[in-house]
């Protein structure tokens, strides 16, 4: 494995940021990941989600899975959840779509319309 | 037909299933021997365990634990896929001690998928469940590669999480060079 000291080093950096913008975390993200989820590529969306996060450096948003919601023809869907406001369902969230929704939902703190679905 | 293009989607579903069930620790084994014409995926947890007679039933397509549906396909497809290759499957579980889930297959049969983006799988099963540890091993031909979330776990402590932007830098690194470097037919990470 990669050096821990070098995990050490990620650690001090991430102790240091968090004391300057304040503990807590600003949204939850949920991922499906049951077999209809993973069939219709939810691994992809995840992928792509973890890996905007990482690239724009966002440290307070918690990205957790979850299983089969029963939306089945819906999947791969996505739940936002901002600060306290209600969570959001969102169908056919492929990879194409990672960059705008944390871009506009998360980020920019509007749910897009559009993409929701609605039970 | 096969509902998934890669064994890692496979992996991914069946540690659904283990997450499902409670488990705290996961392991996941997979051999790669060219020399055998095999590749195997082991796939272990500590969850509640089912019982004899729904492990002899998890495996027809019509059965499932979950509530929302009633059709659970995710062992079925996997068993389908592995005595399709030349392989073979089994379940074994133990109520209250935890579930092994095997598959084989010939590693050289035209119809085995890939193993595909083991990273993604990693990455998605580590980070999107923060109660759980896992234990993946890899081998391929004499080469072994492991990684194990408590050994990151016992550096960051209770502070820092593995979602952490430049603790998943790290991660996806450590897997990336990993597989890498026992030379395993996984492609690299998304």
């Amino acid at each position: 494995m990669k050096s821990l000291e070098e995990l050490r080093q990620i650690k001090e950096r991430a102790l240091q940021r968090r004391k300057l913008s304040g503990e807590g975390s600003r949204a939850r993200v949920v991922v499906a990941m049951g077999t209809c989820g993973i069939a219709a590529g939810a691994r992809g969306t995840m992928s792509a989600i973890l890996k905007e996060l990482e690239q724009r450096d966002i440290a307070d948003v918690v990205v957790t899975q979850t299983g089969c919601l029963g939306l089945c023809e819906y999947e791969p869907i996505v739940q936002v959840q901002v600060g306290d406001q209600d969570m959001v369902t969102y169908g056919n969230i492929g990879p194409d779509r990672v960059a705008t929704l944390i871009e506009e939902h998360i980020v920019g703190g509007a749910p897009i319309e559009k993409w929701q679905v609605r039970r | 037909m096969t509902v998934f293009r890669d064994l890692s989607q496979h992996i991914l579903d069946i540690a659904e299933n283990s997450i499902t069930a409670g488990a705290a620790l996961l392991y996941i084994d997979i051999d790669e021997d060219a020399d055998a014409d095999t590749l195997s995926i082991v796939i272990r947890d500590n969850g509640h365990g089912i019982d004899a007679n729904m492990v002899r039933q998890v495996t027809d397509p019509w059965i499932t634990t979950r509530t929302t549906r009633n059709v659970g396909l995710g062992i079925p497809f996997l068993k389908q896929t592995a005595e399709m290759c030349g392989g073979e499957f089994e379940i074994a579980s133990i109520v209250g001690q935890g579930t092994t889930t095997r598959a084989a297959f010939q590693h050289s049969h035209i119809d085995r998928p890939p193993l595909g983006d083991v990273v993604s799988t990693l990455l998605c099963i580590v980070v999107g469940n923060p109660q759980l540890d896992v234990v993946y091993q890899h081998q391929v031909g004499a080469g072994t590669f492991l990684f194990d979330t408590r050994e990151i776990r016992e550096v960051l402590g209770d502070e820092v999480s593995l979602s952490d932007p430049g603790v998943l830098a790290f991660i996806r690194g450590a897997l990336t060079e990993g597989l890498a470097t026992i030379d395993s037919e996984a492609t690299p990470g998304g």
